[in-house]
Parts: C-alpha cells; structure tokens; sequence
C-alpha cells in the first residue's frame, strides 16, 4: 500500500508537470504578443495587404494558408504511404525482411529534421527547380514533410495493426475470408482509431516543423496559386524573423505562434471527438 | 499550551531570518552601488548590437569592474540618446549626417553587401537600375541584362535583417516594392541557395561570400558601378554598397567610455568583427 500511495503521488507530480509547462507556455505566448493583440487591430492580421512588418502590414492568413496547405499535402502523400508500409511489414513481408525494413523504417524517423531541410535544400530543390523554377516551393515543402512523417505514420500504424486481437484472425479464417479481405473487412476497422491516432500527431508534426520547411519552402508570404510557388509557414516565419525583430513587429510573431498553437489545439480536439464517434 | 509556544518560536525564528535576509540584500546592493561597478549605457542600431554585444562580453572579462548594458532601438535612437545623455556610447549604422557634427562618432567596423549569382551565370556587372529592375519584377528575364534566356529568380532576405535594410537604402526602395520568389534568413542559406540554382541573383554580406569563393562554391560576386565586389573595396571605400559601424559619444571620451572605444576599435576583437562578417578597419 505504502509504494502504491508513494507511485501514485510521482505520477500525479508527473502528470501535474507535464500539464503545468503547457499551460505556462501558453500563457508565456499569451504574454508576450499581448502588445500586438490589444496595441494593433486583430482584424489587420486577417485583412491587411502584405506582410511587411517594418512598414506597418501584419496579415497572417498567406502563412496560415501556407502551413495548412504544406500539412495537408504531406499528410496525403504520406498516410497512405505509410500505411502501405506497415501493412508489408505486419501481413506480407517474409519475417526477416520485415525486420530489416522495419529497422530502416525507424533509422528514418531518428534523422534530425535538418539533415532533411540541408538535403532538399541541396538536391531537391535543384531539381525541381530545372523543371519549374524558382524551385524552392510548396511542392518541396511537401515532399520534405512527407519523408518526416512517413516513419512516424508506419510506426504507429504498425502498433496498431499488431494490437489486433487474434481471435479476430481466427474468426475470419473460419470464416474461409481471403488475406485481403481480412485486412480490409476486419483488421483495418479494428485498428482504426489507432492509425488515425497516428496521422493526426504526425499532422501536428508536419504543421509545427520549422528548420526543414524553412530552407526548402521559399518564405515568400503568398497564398500559392500552384505547387510551384513558394509559402512560408508559421513556424518558419517565427524562426526567420525573431531574432532581428522589435517591439511590434516581436509581438506579431508570438501572435504566429499563438495561432499555430492553436491551430495544433483544434487538431487534437478532431482527435478526440473522432475517437469518441467511433467508439459509439 | 504547549504547542502554542512550539509554534510560536518557530514562526518567529523564520520572521527573524527573514529580516536578515532582506537586511542583507538592501546591504549588499548598496554596498554594490557604493563601491560601483561602473555601468555603460549603449543604445542604437539593431545591426551594430549585436556586435558590440559579443565585444562588451569580453571588454567585462577583461576589466572586471565594468558592467555593460546593450540596447537596441535604431541609429536614431543611438544618436538621441546621447544628446540626451541617458545613453554613453550610442551604436549608429551610418555616417554621421552634416547636423550631427556635434557628436563624435568612431568606426570600428564595415558592413558592405554583394549582389551574389550563379558562377555558369555570364552576367559579370549590373548597374544599380537593373538591380532595381531585377528585384521590384520589371526585368523577368536574364536576356535583358545580357546573360541567358532564363527566368529570374530573386532572392531577398527576411524582414528584420541589416543586409536587407542596406540594400533597400541603396536601392531607394521600400521592402514591399520588392518581388522575391524566394526568401531566406542568414547569409548561408542564401548561399546554399544561389549554389543550387544557375537562374537566381540575390546578396549576402561581402565577408561571408569571399569566404565561399575562396573554398570553391560556384559562385559569382557581381561588380556593382563598375567597381570590384571585394572586402578590400569596402574597406577603402570605394564601393557603394557598404556603410560604415560607428560608436558616437556627446563629447570627447573619457575614462571607461574612452577604454571600451579604444578595444572595440582594436586588433583584439578583429575575430568577433569577422565572425558577423562585417569587415575591420585598418588599425592606423
């Protein structure tokens, strides 16, 4: 009873913590843009021309779009690729080979973010630029974050096809289904929730990553009319401008991180209602 | 009972305790005061600042009782406060004007930028209204200023940075007269950037691109009004997009004012001048 009570009193302190340091930092966000919110007009972050922070022009919605637009491209590309990936790793690899592949498959999610934005930046977007210049773009931007969240997408699709419980399998062989049928009439129902689970961290991933998409995306605050145009994200606007940046124009950019933080709020609120629907 | 007075002791123990505390503290930061730490107000221009910031950390190694305060605000702030006197030393990113000939203003370093282009590039020179052409999206392509049928990538820094505030003054343009197609942060990016694309045409500070020539990166400085692009012409003045970093006092400096303006200008700190990529002056 007595280590019961005293684990029980470490991982409250724990959870306590955890919940603790995001609340500060929101409030530390809250704080520091506090000058912009109240000092200039919220409707000019929405309306102004430009962003030209040094004449005065503070609209946020070209990079809001830029980031929305970047996520939602890798999580296209890279969902459906990285459940492919754990569906040949948990059901058609030979054991060996799903060993190997899955190793590689993790060696990819250890790479540091900007090992990924030094190689776009010096061969993707090179390439992409021969073809539609000026190549630094959206597209790049995009194929950048799919490779990032491509192994975090597989990983926990994996553990969630592997979760499945057996008697689902033996079920469905009685059944007399076929391998595909199982996995797409059984398994893929089953594990659902968790591969959703895994997309949606990986979208908050893709919406807060910052040095790769910085070197590869751009920067130029546009809404992109195609994939061959450059964007700047939020995070990547934050990382640009802060550290040459003074009074209002500073106060602007933790607004940014306000609404990415926010942005990041909405998508795991989808999350939970999504998980409460499908266990109704 | 007996609790009352096992309580009461104790609560006064640690009233009593922190008296002293606080006793100590008012103690300690007078007696700071008194003794004096000597305190150096600087204020002024964000690209100067962070400089002399990395020059006062080590001026405070060196000459322990000198505690050293780095402001930014902009060269007109620099120069206000002085004349006020709420500042010592204001940092100031220009030439003094002919109506602040009442300051004394002291250079301790150059900045100087270059227009940066692919070396597969033919184009060897630009005049400043092609520049201007090429960067407010009035010139689209090579071929009209003599180099290749290709579209022209622009290349523009971030808002905010020192490079781009010189560049604009040069150019006599307002940030969003520009149109860039791509937009980056330090001068290595912008390297990295030009490097990987034959059609763009951007700039970086002179420094960092000399260093990059030099260690074979396939990359062209562009002569600018017909004069080399080269750290040797910032340094003598002769090439027109450079300004000098100066340190302007009210009066002739004395004491710890003159002692910081004399190691800032001297061979000491020529690493830290290089490290920003800015370019000494000549210690004559």
């Amino acid at each position: 009873m007595q280590t019961d009570r005293v684990l029980t009193g470490i991982l409250r302190a724990g959870a306590l913590l955890a919940v603790l340091v995001m609340l500060l930092i929101f409030c530390f966000l809250l704080f520091e843009s506090w000058s912009a919110l109240t000092g200039l007009s919220i409707a000019g972050f929405l309306t102004d021309v430009s962003w030209h922070p040094l004449e005065g022009t503070y609209n946020l919605m070209p990079m809001l779009s830029g980031t929305l637009l970047a996520s939602i491209g890798a999580i296209m590309l890279g969902a459906p690729l990285g459940l492919a990936s754990a569906l040949f790793i948990v059901f058609f690899a030979p054991l060996h080979l799903a060993l190997l592949y899955r190793r590689l498959i993790e060696l990819l999610a250890g790479i540091p973010s900007v090992v990924f934005g030094f190689w776009g930046l010096t061969t993707l977007v090179p390439l992409i630029s021969e073809w539609q210049p000026p190549g630094a773009s959206l597209l790049a931007a995009v194929l950048v974050l799919t490779l990032m969240i491509l192994p975090m997408i597989t990983i926990t699709a994996c553990a969630a096809l592997t979760a499945v419980p057996e008697e689902l399998f033996r079920n469905a062989s009685a059944l007399g289904m076929s391998r595909w049928g199982t996995i797409a009439g059984v398994v893929l129902p089953a594990a659902r929730v968790g591969i959703t689970a895994g997309i949606i961290l990986a979208a908050a991933r893709a919406l807060g990553e910052t040095m790769a998409v910085l070197m590869v995306a751009g920067n130029v605050v546009q809404h992109p009319e195609s994939l061959f145009d450059p964007v700047r994200t939020l995070a990547a606007n934050i990382a640009l401008e802060v550290a040459y940046a003074m009074g209002d124009h500073r106060s602007v950019l933790f607004v940014s991180g306000l609404l990415l933080m926010l942005l990041v709020m909405v998508l795991s609120a989808m999350a939970g209602l999504l998980e409460e629907r499908q266990q109704v | 009972m007996i609790t009352m007075t096992g309580i009461f002791p104790a609560s006064r123990l640690v009233a009593a305790k922190a008296v002293i505390a606080i006793c100590g503290l008012i103690w300690t930061v007078s007696g700071a005061a008194n003794a004096g730490p000597q305190r150096l107000v600087l204020t002024g221009s964000s690209t100067v600042a962070p400089l002399i910031n990395e020059i006062a950390r080590r001026f405070e190694m060196q000459f322990s009782g000198v505690r050293i305060d780095v402001q930014t605000g902009g060269s007109s702030r620099g120069i206000n406060d002085v004349r006020r006197r709420t500042a010592d030393i204001g940092m100031v990113s220009r030439p003094l004007k002919p109506d602040e000939n009442d300051l004394h203003a002291f250079t301790v370093a150059l900045d100087g930028i270059s227009l940066l282009v692919h070396a597969d590039n033919p184009v060897a020179a630009l005049d400043k209204s092609q520049i201007a052409g090429i960067f407010t999206g009035d010139i689209m392509r090579w071929r009209d200023v003599g180099g290749k049928d290709a579209r022209i990538t622009v290349v523009n820094k971030a808002e905010g940075r020192s490079t781009l505030e010189l560049f604009l003054d040069y150019l006599q343009l307002k940030n969003s007269a520009i149109t860039p197609h791509i937009i980056i942060g330090d001068n290595a990016q912008g390297i990295k950037t030009i490097t990987g694309n034959r059609n763009a045409i951007g700039y970086v500070s002179i420094g960092a691109a000399e260093y990059e020539v030099q260690r074979g990166a396939p990359l062209r400085l562009l002569a600018l009004d017909g004069v080399e692009a080269s750290e040797e012409n910032v340094r003598n003045g002769t090439f027109p997009l450079s300004r000098p970093l100066n340190l302007v006092t009210a009066s002739d400096p004395q004491g710890v004012i003159r002692q910081f303006i004399r190691f800032a200008q001297s061979p000491q700190v020529q690493d830290l001048i290089k490290a920003q990529y800015f370019v000494p002056v000549d210690a004559d």
